[in-house]
């Protein structure tokens, strides 16, 4: 009965497909989304979770169904079905993960691309090109998100300093040292980042980014706050005993808020 | 050259110990060798185990509070290492490969017999002096990927132990290697052709190739690595002037292809096993050896994706990001064809059957989060975190260690001639995976949500998914005792297995169990359809039954 079986299949990919568009648009694993880049990240990932959640389900449930429909039933000898192989069948099925793979690699670089991640990083905050030999490389930044109204100017220069087992931030403008990050809301930050012993990784969960700070090779990340609040800064790479305990504290204020801490620990007036 | 079939007979081997004496012996015998890799193996999968369990009580709180600090990172280095090193590419390459190959050939032993021992007797020594390093001066502590400066700025002595048994190690593995790839290529019995060969011959040839290429690498950078360390040399030491990341780029461009030796052999133990529990033949067989080959060679140049957040160039993510990406090809067209092989069966829902049908779904999961890690924007927030730690549990655990169970249940009548019991298996299958889903599916959440791998606290708000990790870990621990329990009983008192309970075609089953010791009692059988299993075919194994 080809008929039957063909509507089966059918109704079974369609039960599939809503059912793994279902769970990923109910099934939210993602902490808050606090930057520019955020909310381009959970597309990127509820696209995934989507095709994950297809496959996934539409794998397991095909060996359950051979598991169960093709058990051996108590006194049954012989052997099964003879089938070695079937050319059309298996170019379908080199054909499909290739598609998914290419959708999901294009669709990945222009993710990639809108985060910022193709722009050029050799900049830097006075918008000169940085001397080349110095070697920064550097994570996305929110670029182009905003796009061309961005200028090199705009952006806040942070300079972060990690150590075992602490972040030192430093900024030019003011002369500030601090324990924390205060950033304002709606303004790109480029952290320069180095790190004075061993690596150690800048990450900031809700802002979906993470960054290694290198000792002996600086390396940038800009990214735009877009939520004000306080969240979590998490040394992401083994730097030693007091790994899991290096954390601190990124805090997001309103531009008025931001500008008063500004003033109020600036060493010299701005 | 011509290589003779039969290895020399010397008076010297006539002098081997027998019983179980020939276990502890230098014995030349593949089978013996073999036993020896997965005995030896086992053991310190239970030690690799122990630690894993220290590592999830420390997590059952987000406080500091079970052991030192210092220790914890001892603890998780060893575990790291123990579980690769010692376990699983021992295991899944010596233990199966010694024992199956020189069957699968139609040889008499392997194409080295010393060689072949001497690379088993290079494990035991460098697994104790890793592990007694821990009560000399503190074991390593900069985790099994020893990335400098840190694994410079730790203690040297525990670090320089790490390196010279990983050295030790590398050097067992590679022999083991040169001895597969000569013993497929050259020992292969007058009349049977490559594309004959059951499907783990060319799972290891892909596997041997991989490591005879990658292994040296791996050996030159620790080399000097240790050089940074002892002669305070400069070659990764930045305050020395030298390039921390160049250490990560030859790192992986041993340890990305170290994770197809783990999982590539299990690929092939798999395609053994399914086919003669659900009898029928091995679906697509060219398109299995060709996406093996494809994986050898793609596998070679994905590294620099355990590098998103390190000093990497943008061209160069992109680049690393589309090659990853499509290893998922040729490794999805062999889980559709084990599908297939399942598809129109007549399946017995025996343990072996049921461990290699975990593996499936498990590894189907790793490889799904192994594809999204791929994607550079989206690894750029998981890197480091316990999202990258489920990832590859669910392929090293739920793939590599599943199957290596599934293939205890199908070869054990062949290793002792008594068969386990089947009940108590599917017991352990069930208890594992339970297990096993639930300590390391919650990880995924714990990654996506802000906790980082490798600390020993964490932010309070993910205790209470840890300690269902930690529950999930206490089922994985419990559910040993009935295989170990399996195992003794049957060895005393198991079911006589006979020469052939499954009814397989494979060379191996044709000759009495355990085996004598070169192999076949007369010539060895030609088998030229090792898959061929079906109703066409029942005739064949009802004739390969006498
Ligand atoms: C579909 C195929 C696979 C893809 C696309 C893939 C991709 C990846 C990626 C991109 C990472 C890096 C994640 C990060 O650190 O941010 C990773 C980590 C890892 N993968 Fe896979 N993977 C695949 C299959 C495997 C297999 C077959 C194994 C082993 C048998 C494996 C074992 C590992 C291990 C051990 C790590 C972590 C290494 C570490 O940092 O300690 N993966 N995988
Ligand atoms: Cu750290
Ligand atoms: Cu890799």
């Amino acid at each position: 009965m080809p008929k039957l079986s063909a509507i089966l299949t059918l109704t079974s990919s369609l039960i599939l497909g809503v059912g793994g568009v279902w769970i990923a648009y109910n099934v939210d694993m993602l902490p808050v989304s606090a930057s520019m880049n955020a909310p381009v990240y959970d597309e990127l990932y509820r696209v995934l979770f989507i095709i994950g959640c297809i496959l996934f389900i539409g794998m397991t449930a095909l060996v359950i169904y051979s598991l169960i429909q093709f058990r051996r039933r108590p006194g049954e000898t012989g052997d099964g079905i003879d089938l070695e192989g079937n050319i059309s069948l298996e170019i379908f099925w080199t054909a499909v993960p290739a598609i998914v793979v290419l959708f999901v690699g294009l669709y990945s670089y222009d993710i990639y691309d809108r985060m910022g991640g193709m722009q050029p990083l050799m900049h830097d905050h006075s918008g000169k090109m940085d001397n080349q030999a110095e070697r920064v490389w550097g994570g996305i930044g929110s670029g182009p998100i905003e796009s061309s109204s961005r200028t090199n100017s705009s952006s806040l220069p942070i300079e972060l300093t990690a150590m075992q087992f602490a972040f030192i931030f430093h900024y030019p403008k003011g002369d500030i040292i601090s324990g924390e990050l205060h950033v304002p809301v709606g303004r790109e930050v480029s952290l320069k980042m180095e790190s004075k012993d061993v690596i150690h990784a800048f990450w900031v969960p809700q802002f979906r980014l993470k960054q290694d700070v290198i000792p002996g090779q600086p390396t940038i990340l800009n990214f735009t706050p877009t939520k004000a609040g306080n969240f979590p800064i998490v040394c992401a790479e083994l730097c030693g005993p007091y790994h899991g305990g290096m954390r601190s504290n990124v805090i997001v204020d309103e531009q008025e808020d931001f500008d008063t801490w500004l003033k109020e620990n600036a060493k010299e007036s701005i | 050259m011509t290589i003779s079939l039969k290895p020399s007979n010397s008076p010297q081997e006539k002098l081997q110990p027998t019983g179980w004496l020939k276990y502890l012996s230098f014995s030349l015998d593949h089978k013996v060798i073999g036993l020896q890799y997965l005995v030896c193996g086992f053991l310190f999968y239970l030690i690799g185990g122990s630690l894993a369990g220290a590592i999830r009580v420390e997590l059952i709180s987000p406080l500091s509070d079970f052991m030192p600090r210092e220790v914890y990172n001892q603890v998780l280095t060893l575990h790291g290492t123990i579980m690769i090193f010692l376990w699983i590419v021992p295991v899944v390459n010596g233990a199966f490969g010694n024992y199956l190959i020189p069957f699968y050939v139609g040889a008499r032993d392997m194409a080295f017999p010393r060689l072949n021992a001497v690379a088993f007797w290079l494990i035991p020594p460098s697994g104790l002096m890793l592990i007694t390093s821990y009560f000399i001066n503190g074991a390593a502590q900069s985790g099994w990927t020893a990335y400098p400066p840190l694994s410079i700025t730790t203690p040297a002595a525990g670090q320089i132990i790490w390196i010279l048994s990983v050295l030790l190690l590398g050097g067992s593995s590679i022999f083991g290697g040169i001895n597969f790839i000569a013993t497929i290529l050259k020992l292969r019995r007058p009349g049977l052709k490559l594309m004959q060969l059951p499907m783990y011959c060319w799972a290891m040839l892909g596997t041997s190739i991989l490591v005879v290429l990658s292994t040296p690498v791996l050996a030159g950078t620790l080399i000097l690595l240790s050089f940074d360390i002892v002669a305070h040399t400069g070659f990764f030491n930045p305050s020395l002037g030298g390039n921390v990341i160049v250490y990560q780029h030859l790192f992986w461009f041993y340890s990305h292809p170290a994770v197809y030796i783990m999982v590539l052999p299990a690929f092939g133990l798999v395609s053994e096993i399914l086919p003669i529990h659900s009898r029928k033949p091995l679906f697509g067989y060219t398109t299995m050896v060709f996406s093996i080959m494809g994986i050898v060679v793609l596998g070679l140049v994905v590294w620099a994706h355990h590098m998103f957040t390190s000093g990497t160039p943008p061209w160069m993510r992109l680049f690393f990001t589309i090659a990853t990406a499509f290893i998922a090809v040729p490794t999805g067209i062999k889980f559709f064809n084990w599908v297939a092989t399942l598809w129109g069966g007549k399946i017995s829902l025996n343990a072996a059957m049921l461990f290699s049908c975990g593996f499936i779904i498990n590894f189907v999961l790793g490889g799904i989060t192994g594809v999204a890690l791929a994607q550079v924007p989206f690894d750029v927030h998981v890197h480091d975190t316990y999202f990258v730690v489920a990832h590859f549990h669910y392929i090293v655990y739920g793939g590599s260690v599943f199957v290596i169970f599934s293939s205890i249940y199908h070869w054990f009548p062949k290793f002792t001639g008594k068969m386990l019991n089947e009940n108590l298996g599917r017991f352990h299958f069930i208890i594992t995976f339970i297990g096993f889903n639930l300590c390391f599916a919650p990880q995924h959440w714990l990654g996506l949500n802000g906790m980082p791998r490798r600390v020993a606290e964490y932010d309070p708000q993910f205790q209470l998914i840890n300690q269902i990790s930690s529950v999930g870990a206490l089922l994985m621990a419990l559910s040993t005792l009935p295989f170990l329990w399996n195992i003794l009983q049957s060895i005393l008192y198991g079911n006589e297995a006979g020469d052939n309970p499954w009814n397989a075609l494979t060379p191996e089953w044709l000759t009495s169990s355990p085996p004598p010791v070169e192999n076949w009692e007369g010539e060895a059988p030609l088998v030229l359809e090792p898959y061929g299993y079906g109703e066409k075919n029942s005739k064949n194994t009802q004739e390969s039954m006498k």
